[in-house]
């Protein structure tokens, strides 16, 4: 065997090794929440909330912070969607390969690199500057601001894989930069728009640090956005290491509950961007 | 001759460099008008002149005029939209847009404002007879324009460019990425067109120069050598370098 030969059957087998560190850790992860969490699940504790404090109490499930969590994730993912895309048009469309884009693609790089942690006690510090509590809806915005640079930029890359042919063809028939961007580049790009939303979302539904300081937590559901809500990463964070097992249970149907929510929303974005991309040109 | 378009010491730089230099030519209305050259001679610039769609290069500037109808469409006061509503365009290869058979034809009359279902249906199949297509998808309408092969999906691009009711379609070596049989009836298409359209055609195959011309451009480093009808410039070149050309010594 020659050295050519030897090299080639070196590198194959890094990244055999490669692939199976990282799958396997991915396994790992989801079987011990899966194996410790299933067997946590009861009906009750999917519909009732934390009972007398959810730190000691013994009593109800998660329904608060599955509930608290869908709530603040959907109406985070709203914000950052409609503040992300026309960013991602702008850059695209009338911006594109100038300056200007590029400072801005490199600031919105920048911001994706912020932990998510900063932007919860910035946030704080806004808070108790305008003499808010924590609740839902400042949660929601702390969740926005850290999503939305991530959505901008993955949006951004999406539309930027739009060939230019198909552009050109929109103008040749006379058509705007906007009407070209909102019938053509959007509706070609649409498949990968949608699957960054989803994985936003994911994201966002996961984080723990930005809703820390800024969506408090509660045994109740949240009737107002002015109300503070639980969620389930901070369900886990304040509950697993309770010495009561009943708590402890509870952080786990959480993480159980979380994952099913973030793997939904992937396989969810595989299908539609499947469905999607039906008229797209390649 | 009637003129449609005319040039007069037209000029496109690109960042400075000259691309096309003082071009001064007429254009007959109706007929197919053929433009041929070597590469990189500047015969798509030339034709992207007509349309605007060199307004989207960078760094591009314009001298001298260039008018249709006796209207300068280089002044700053044209509607870019309008004038490619009026200036259609079919590029090289078939650049369907991601939408279904339908919606790419009533795509130019929607932009332009037609909202009225009956009639639109009538345009887009109104259009796709004229080029031929409407036998051949008639019963699937909605299904995407990828599915197509890519000779109909040219035919389709042309449809799309007739809908917008031109006067003139600019054809960017349009067939060259079309198999001999589509290349052909595309071919006919504009040859049937020609009665009503003016049509100018970019082309690199002398052979095909010959049969579709009416009229002909010889090109040559981004200048205009030679123009005129087609026999006289092909049979009788009145320029020692356009002679060449045909001979294939350029």
């Amino acid at each position: 065997m020659n050295g050519r030969h030897l090299e080639e059957l070196l590198f194959r087998a890094l990244m055999v090794c490669s692939i199976l560190l990282v799958t396997g850790t991915c396994v790992l992860v989801i079987g011990v929440v899966f194996l410790k969490g299933a067997g946590s699940l009861t009906p009750d504790m999917l519909l009732k909330g934390s009972e007398g404090g959810y730190y000691l109490g013994r009593g109800g499930g998660i329904a608060n912070a599955i509930l608290g969590s869908l709530y603040l994730a959907g109406g985070a993912i709203l914000i950052a969607t409609l503040l992300a895309l026309p960013v991602a048009w702008f850059l695209n469309q009338y911006a594109d390969k100038s300056r200007l884009a590029g400072m801005i693609r490199f600031f919105l790089d920048a911001a994706c690199g912020i932990p998510s942690i900063v932007y919860g006690a910035v946030v704080f510090l806004l808070m108790v500057a305008v003499g808010q509590r924590a609740s839902l809806l400042w949660g929601c915005i702390t969740v926005a601001l850290f999503i939305t640079p991530l959505l901008a930029r993955a949006m951004d890359e999406v539309m930027q894989m739009v060939p230019s042919l198909i552009r050109e063809a929109s103008y040749g028939l006379g058509a705007t930069d906007f009407e070209t961007l909102l019938y053509v580049v959007t509706r070609q790009a649409l498949p990968g728009l949608v699957t960054a939303v989803l994985l936003a979302f994911g994201r966002g539904i996961g984080d723990a640090a930005s809703v820390l300081f800024t969506a408090g937590y509660t045994d109740r559901i949240p009737v107002s956005i002015m109300d503070p809500v639980a969620t389930l990463p901070l369900a886990i964070f304040y509950q697993v290491n309770t010495p009561l097992a009943e708590v402890q249970s509870r952080a786990y149907a959480s993480g159980f509950i979380l994952l099913v929510i973030v793997l939904s929303s992937c396989t969810v974005s595989r299908i539609l961007s499947r469905r999607l991309s039906k008229y797209c040109i390649h | 001759m009637n003129p449609i378009i005319e040039f007069n010491r037209f000029s496109v730089a690109i960042g400075g460099t000259p691309v096309l230099r003082e071009i001064s030519l007429q254009i007959p209305k109706n007929g197919i008008t053929v433009i041929i050259g070597p590469s990189g001679c500047g015969k798509s610039t030339f034709l992207r002149s007509i349309n605007r769609l060199n307004d989207l290069v960078e760094g591009l500037t314009y001298q001298g005029t260039l008018c249709i109808d006796n209207r300068n469409i280089l002044d700053p006061q044209q509607d870019v939209t309008e004038l490619r509503r009026r200036v259609g365009m079919i590029a090289q290869t078939p650049n369907p847009l991601p939408m279904s058979i339908y919606d790419n034809v009533s795509y130019g009359p929607f932009i332009h404002g037609l909202r009225d279902r009956g009639k639109m249906d009538q345009v887009v199949r109104r259009s796709l007879e004229r080029v031929g297509l409407w036998t051949e998808v008639e019963g699937r309408l909605n299904d995407p324009a990828r599915n197509l092969s890519v000779g109909q999906q040219q035919r389709l691009c042309l449809a799309r460019a007739i809908a917008n009711e031109p006067e003139i379609l600019l054809c960017d070596e349009t067939t060259s990425a079309l198999d001999p049989v589509s290349a052909r009836t595309i071919e006919e298409e504009l040859r049937s067109l020609s009665g009503d359209y003016t049509i100018l055609f970019v082309t690199h195959i002398l052979r095909q120069a010959k049969r579709l011309a009416d009229f002909a451009i010889f090109m040559y480093l981004g200048e205009v050598v030679e123009w005129g009808p087609a026999d006289q410039l092909f049979s009788n070149p009145a320029d020692p370098r356009t002679r060449q050309y045909l001979e294939g010594v350029l």
